[in-house]
């Protein structure tokens, strides 16, 4: 372990080829990744040609669209459009309950993992993240197999006498927020895991010493230390279900759009806008860097 | 661990988490089994389904599908592996440098960028600059969002050998090319292969950049899947999930296995 921190950047035999070892890197990202993201940006702003493609003109029509409400013909004095506004609002609420979701989950399997014997520690983490590798629409596909109408969990739930009748989960809000959970679970539980690990219990103890009980100690001992786990936690699960595609569109059905369905529509569905779908794509990315970058800053104000 | 670590509730919760985790899982491979073609009841244990998958009327484009999405995890995740050693390199032993931080940040912008947004900035970027939309279009998106995944495990290997081993071989007249090939590379070994595992772990799952970048007629299992899944779930669609999932937990384990072996060295 001594060996990681003495190492680690302070050796410099590569020095001389040290631009071209970086330069592949630059040019496979810069050219397929920050480029696109550019160009995405210059899309936003032009005009929509019929049937996909761009009108090389520049135009604020796809962010007005997105902000504003000028009646059928747009001459109407502007009011403010709440269909977008209201598809990212519903998507923020969905991921933030799915997160919600996952702490709620994720923080005891978490805190139960640490505090294992270190040999067991490892299988436990190990089974906590298998699922996260399995295909991602294979876990989706299977999770509406469960909660379909007459699938497996209304089944086992009427054998048991807790249902009459098998009740309806697919293609509900509730059904999404459990796909998100499903999804990125394993994503809440490793840096809570990595912090529980971190905290000294000693602090425990000495607040069982001055007769804290156990869920106070929890509450005011145990929390704020381990909040940046929970944090990163946090973000890690909220920043992709904000844009999740698979869980919206399977388990969510057309009435229960989120970000993701509505981008994706103006490219390969029916809507066909792509300036359109530029800008609601760019909308999305600047809040998941906002979000980014707060959490950088606040990192470093802990760290001094 | 001392009582006070223990909570009561917290093993029920966390039995809880790997049920949720695995239930689906499991009865899609049970239901996979079942002889019955309605998804519903239970038949009995039969291999039909992956007959069916292998040779019934779907199996040609399944077959394309399978092919296309080896080809491409292949090639992707050898790539990703490449660039990602080559950046470690640059990252750990070449000193502090001009560009460093944003070099960092760069190899991890794509677990910045989500997913739907790569997806569709690429998109407009190969069809504005009139690029043909294909397997080739595949490749480079694949190639560009494995790169961090590869990266992590293989930094995280280089960063656990000590200098001393390339500063031994140069001391003794290896050039620097031999102590990287003969000495550091031989001991990042471990990481790497584990980098091109989940590389190629992750390749074999997009969905979303794929959907958006393919060109017309070319599939990869997840998108072929996800367009028969839009037709209802199927028992076939079973068989080749649990054969995915199958691909998917032994290249996991054997990665996890691979940085194991690699910790015990250092």
């Amino acid at each position: 372990m001594a060996g990681l921190a003495e190492s680690g950047g302070s050796s410099s035999a590569f020095a001389p080829a040290r631009l071209w070892l970086m330069l592949p890197s630059w040019v496979l990202i810069g050219f397929f990744l920050l480029l696109p993201v550019l160009m995405m940006l210059i899309y936003s702003f032009l005009t929509k040609e019929f049937r996909g493609g761009v009108i090389w003109e520049f135009s604020l029509a796809s962010y007005d669209k997105f902000f504003f409400d000028r009646g059928l013909f747009g001459d109407e004095p502007p009011r403010i459009e709440w269909t977008y506004l209201g598809i990212f609002w519903r998507s923020a609420w969905q991921a933030g309950l799915a997160t919600l979701l996952c702490l709620l989950v994720g923080f005891p399997t978490a805190w139960f993992i640490a505090t294992r014997p270190a040999r067991s520690r490892a299988i436990w983490l190990f089974l906590v993240t298998v699922p996260y590798w399995v295909n991602l629409l294979i876990r989706t596909v299977s999770m509406k197999f469960m909660i379909r109408d007459n699938g497996p969990v209304n089944e086992w739930l009427m054998a048991l006498g807790v249902l009459d009748a098998p009740i309806t989960m697919i293609n509900t809000n509730f059904a999404v927020q459990l796909g998100l959970f499903y999804s990125y679970l394993p994503f809440m539980v490793l840096p809570i895991y990595a912090a529980v690990e971190r905290y000294n219990f000693a602090l425990s103890e000495a607040a069982a010493d001055l007769y804290a009980s156990r869920w106070q100690t929890l509450r005011l001992v145990v929390l704020p230390v381990v909040k940046p786990g929970i944090v990163a936690g946090s973000i890690l699960v909220f920043v992709p279900s904000l844009g999740a595609f698979l869980a919206p569109d399977l388990l969510g059905g057309a009435k229960n759009w989120m970000i993701g369905s509505l981008i994706e529509d103006q490219f390969k569905g029916a809507a066909g806008n792509w300036p359109f779908g530029a800008a609601v794509a760019m909308v999305l990315l600047s809040i998941v860097l906002i979000v980014l970058f707060l959490y950088a800053r606040s990192q470093n104000r802990v760290s001094g | 661990m001392s009582p006070i670590a223990r909570y009561p509730g917290f093993l029920p919760v966390t039995i809880l988490c790997l049920v949720i985790l695995y239930a689906p899982l499991l009865v899609v491979m049970v239901y996979s089994f079942n002889e019955s073609t309605s998804i519903t009841r239970w038949g009995s244990f039969s291999l039909v389904w992956y007959a069916e998958v292998f040779s019934g009327p779907e199996s040609a484009i399944f077959k394309a599908a399978a092919w296309n999405s080896l080809i491409i995890a292949i090639a992707a995740a050898t790539s990703a592996t490449v660039i990602a050693t080559s950046a470690a390199l640059a990252m750990l032993r070449a000193g502090t440098f001009r560009g460093k931080t944003a070099s960092f940040a760069l190899i991890n912008l794509p677990l910045m960028v989500p997913e739907i947004v790569t997806a569709v900035a690429t998109l407009i970027f190969f069809s504005a600059i009139g690029f043909q939309r294909g397997l080739l279009t595949i490749l480079l998106a694949h190639i560009v969002f494995c790169i961090p995944f590869a990266y992590l495990p293989i930094a995280a290997r280089l960063q656990g050998i000590e200098a001393h081993f390339e500063e031994a071989a140069m001391d003794l007249y290896a050039t620097r090319w031999q102590a990287l090939r003969l000495v550091l590379l031989p001991l990042m070994l471990p990481g790497i292969m584990a980098g091109f595992l989940l590389a190629f772990i992750i390749s074999l799952d997009d969905f979303i950049i794929t959907n958006f970048v393919k060109g017309a007629g070319i599939e990869t299992l997840p998108t072929a899947i996800f367009g028969a899944v839009k037709q209802g779930i199927k028992p076939n669609i079973m068989a080749i999930s649990t054969l995915m999932l199958l691909v998917s937990v032994l290249v996991v384990t054997a990665s996890y296995f691979l940085s194991k072996l690699g910790n015990h060295n250092s």
